[in-house]
């Protein structure tokens, strides 16, 4: 007998994918993977940057076809030529990076591709009638007439799910959907996970946040180097044995940080104002100094002005007033080549958007700021031996998966990418380094990677602005800990002593301190 | 200097403005249908080249202007199919793909010019259409009343467009496919019979914006008659915002600077006439100077589109 979901649409009582391999030139992304889902269930898939998630997934969504394998719903088997195809059979899926169009509205992104009521013509009004009766019936807040560039990512996130159920999916495919968002969103989101498995929808997971997965799924999935690694229920597994299982060795999930010296001050900030995109001050009189030697974290709730600091401290967005000044210079204002020039590393938040060149290889993506320097270029002509040499290494060290280094960067995994990224800006020992959010979407194994470089580049003397949402990275990391809220510094404390209750009351604008 | 503000002078450039923007219009609303859609089609200037031969040529031989244009209409979509061909479907860099088309279409029209007629001739045309009551509205009713179909249509056009884009379930594809084909993709839009849905329609636009000019402007045809008017139609489409009541504000703009030229050679005032001659894309390039800053277009505009990329 078929099962009714509260939208209407029937129960997909089970999905099964079997023997699935995918082959892309030089990689082999799946390598006769097993995997199922049924109604009412979480099932979580974990695996390393490059593990094949996302190629899995996406041949669920008819966005590529398995070059061996079945996909069987409910017994059949399926062949999805197209995402429509996956659509049809009640398949959703929210992607890795978001699938909106900015210049629209909320209600023409989820009516886009829909049969009207009217024909040709558009029928807005009700779709953003089922719209709100959605958001309504599942907790997922929305404006549908927003257009989406105004949005905060929270947002876009459930205008995604909502896309997908407005599609009548019974299952969902929720590709990294936690990882731009802050702990609150999160408790809200798996509020809504839970909502949707007890009325029987059937849910895959795919996060890096290990927390996450045994906290919302009832089993997990590990893929290591496009292979299935093991499926455990979740009683059965601990943080520890999944780290293991997903890079094949053990992993550190405490650091020690030495006491160090504090150098001179590197970073000087003084009353700083900066426009945001609205044309209001997002940044309203912050002041900082860092030393050397030490990570100052900045925690905060996103969209309260942590993204326009970073990018006025990279020379990517005026100062209205105030000062910037590395190593004693003033650079208020300067290119993001006098910062470079100065000693000074960026690690931008949108890595996707300002930190690569999509097109380029991953080697020329490695040596876009430094490409006119030693050992580089010698007399104006670029060098590729020492070029392929020194990228070579980094893109170990950094455990970057790639075929070569001459692959253009955009057929990375999105983690990699990141990796990419962050290992070409802390190759370049510098000794002022602004990372915002470093380790969203990366995987553990590179995230201790790269919290072990953050650490050691503290130990010889940089000076480190650690801009995160994710307050165990800014506990496990910082010296010092100031909160930003509303565009103001709200209170600093030392990392000794910061509970994560109190720093929670800062973030939502408590005066604590 | 005077004498070009007297009545019937100022009626005479409304009118000739009038007429003058229909091809624009056609051309750069055809073109802002595929610029929408993510495509820059540069071939407009020799698809027009080749709307103005075929419906002048079949126009001719048999007597029937409406022949004519539905010839222009599907060379028009041929064009268009090429072009989507190459961009689309073989991914070629547009910008190239484009100018590789304007030239194709330049030579084979005037080679078919040469082989078929040798020498100019002229027809008959659409004739004018005198709409009553309107068409007596005192000073301004004969310039806007009294035209050919074809000079209706391509105002009714803008409109149309605007619906079509705004309005219609097509109109939100074509949008979304210009801004972020992965997200239409995603949703099941086939991004590829999008792309080559618009830029067909602007090719067979671009078909008849020719056709006006051989069968209902100036009723003849001249190997490379269009002389630049097709690139002029792209500029539009980036001057009026890629909104067709921008591109029709432009197209405006344009053909009554143009009117107003010709008027001052007509009268023979005292300036050089390529100094006259000039004053129309000066300022368009003025215009264009200082309208790009203020719109922003469609962000996947001349990027092919290729699915599975991070
Ligand atoms: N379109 C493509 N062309 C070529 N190679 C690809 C393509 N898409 C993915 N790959 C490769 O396939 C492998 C698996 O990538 P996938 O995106 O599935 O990883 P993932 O597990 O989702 O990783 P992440 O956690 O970083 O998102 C990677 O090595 C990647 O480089
Ligand atoms: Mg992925």
């Amino acid at each position: 007998m078929t099962r009714y979901l509260s939208t209407g649409r029937p129960i997909l009582e089970e999905m099964r994918m079997q023997g699935i391999v995918k082959r892309f030139p030089g990689v082999l992304a799946n390598d006769h993977v097993d995997f199922d889902v049924r109604a009412g269930e979480v099932h979580a898939l974990l695996g390393e940057n490059g593990a094949g998630k996302s190629t899995l997934m996406r041949q669920l969504y008819g966005m590529y076809k398995p070059d061996e394998g079945q996909i069987l719903v409910d017994g059949k088997e399926m062949h999805f030529n197209s995402p429509q195809d996956a659509i049809n059979a009640g398949i959703g899926m929210i992607h890795q990076h978001f699938m909106l169009v900015p210049s629209l509205t909320v209600v023409e992104n989820i009516a886009l591709g829909l049969k009207s009521s009217r024909g040709l013509v558009l029928d807005l009004d009700r779709v953003e009638k089922r719209v709100l009766e959605l958001s309504e019936q599942y907790g997922l807040k929305v404006d549908p007439r927003a257009y989406v560039w105004q949005l905060a990512v929270g947002e876009q996130q459930r205008i995604e799910i909502i896309k997908a159920l407005y599609r009548g999916a019974s299952l969902l495919v929720l590709d990294e959907p936690t990882a731009v968002l802050t702990p609150q969103e999160v408790d809200d989101l798996f509020v809504t996970f839970k909502r949707m498995a007890s009325e029987g929808h059937a849910l895959i997971f795919i996060s890096h946040k290990l927390n996450e997965v045994l906290a919302i799924s009832n089993r997990i999935t590990v893929l290591r180097d496009g292979k299935n690694a093991g499926t455990r229920p979740n009683e059965n597994v601990t943080k520890v044995e999944l780290a293991q299982m997903m890079v094949g060795r053990p992993v550190i999930l405490q650091y020690n940080r030495p006491p160090v010296e504090a150098g001179p001050v590197r970073l000087r900030i003084q009353d700083l104002h900066v426009r945001g995109d609205r044309g209001k001050d997002a940044v309203d009189g912050v002041s900082l100094e860092i030393c050397g030697g030490e990570i100052l974290g900045l925690a905060g709730v996103s969209g309260n002005g942590q993204r326009e600091l970073a990018e006025a401290l990279a020379g990517m967005r005026p100062v209205r007033q105030g000062h910037i000044i590395l190593n004693d210079k003033e650079v208020t204002n300067g290119s993001p080549l006098q910062h470079i020039d100065v000693g000074q590393s960026y690690i931008p938040e949108e890595r996707m958007k300002e930190g690569a060149i999509r097109d380029f290889s991953v080697a020329d993506n490695m040596i876009l700021a430094d490409h006119g320097k030693k050992p580089y270029s010698r007399r104006s002509f670029l060098d590729f031996n020492a070029i392929h040499e020194k990228v070579g290494k980094i893109v170990s060290d950094f455990n970057v998966k790639t075929p070569s280094l001459d692959t253009p960067v955009k057929n990375l995994s999105g983690g990699n990418i990141q990796k990419l990224i962050l290992g070409r800006e802390l190759s370049r020992c510098p000794s002022v380094l602004i990372a915002s959010q470093p380790t969203r979407g990366v995987d553990i194994g590179a995230s201790e990677y790269i919290h072990q470089r953050l650490l050691e580049q503290r130990l010889c003397g940089t000076a480190t602005l650690l801009i995160s949402e994710d307050l165990d990275e800014i506990r496990a990391l910082s010296d010092r800990i100031a909160v930003m809220y509303e565009g103001r510094i709200i209170g600093i404390v030392d990392s000794k002593d910061a509970t994560p209750d109190q720093l929670g009351l800062m973030m939502a604008g408590v005066e604590t301190a | 200097m005077a004498e070009l503000f007297t009545l019937p002078v100022l009626v005479g450039i409304l009118y000739s403005g009038i007429r003058l923007a229909t091809p624009y219009l056609f051309a750069a609303v055809g073109e802002t249908f595929a610029q929408r859609s993510g495509v820059l089609n540069l071939g407009v200037e020799g698809i027009m080249l080749m709307g103005a031969f075929s419906g002048f040529y079949v126009g001719m031989k048999t007597g029937s202007p409406l022949l004519g244009l539905l010839a222009a209409a599907v060379v028009g979509i041929l064009m268009g199919l090429l072009m989507s061909f190459i961009s689309v479907t073989m991914q070629a860099e547009q910008g190239i793909s484009g100018i590789g088309l304007h030239l194709f279409g330049l030579g084979l029209s005037s080679l078919l010019f040469k082989t078929t007629m040798g020498g100019v001739e002229s027809i008959e045309g659409f004739k004018a259409v005198r709409i009553p009551l309107l068409a007596d509205i005192p000073y301004v009713g004969e310039s806007l009343f009294n035209h050919n179909v074809l000079v209706y249509a391509a105002f009714l056009l803008v409109p149309l467009s605007a619906w079509v884009l705004n309005k219609t379930t097509l109109g939100l594809k074509i949008r979304a496919v210009g801004q972020n084909p992965q997200a239409a993709d995603t949703l099941g839009v086939n991004v590829a019979r999008v792309r080559y849905f618009c830029v067909c329609l602007g090719g067979m636009l671009a078909g008849i914006a020719g056709a006006s000019l051989s069968i209902a402007l100036i009723n003849l045809f001249q190997e490379n008659m269009t002389n630049g008017m097709g690139f002029i139609a792209v500029a539009l489409v980036y001057f009026g915002g890629w909104r067709p009541f921008g591109v029709m504000g432009g197209a405006l703009l344009f053909s009554f600077v143009n009117a107003f030229q010709l008027w001052i050679q007509v009268k023979g005032i005292n300036i050089p006439s390529d100094f006259a001659i000039m004053m129309p894309y000066v300022l368009t390039i003025l215009a264009l100077a200082f309208a790009t800053k203020r719109a922003q277009g469609p962000a996947a505009l001349s990027k092919p589109y290729e699915r599975g990329e991070n």
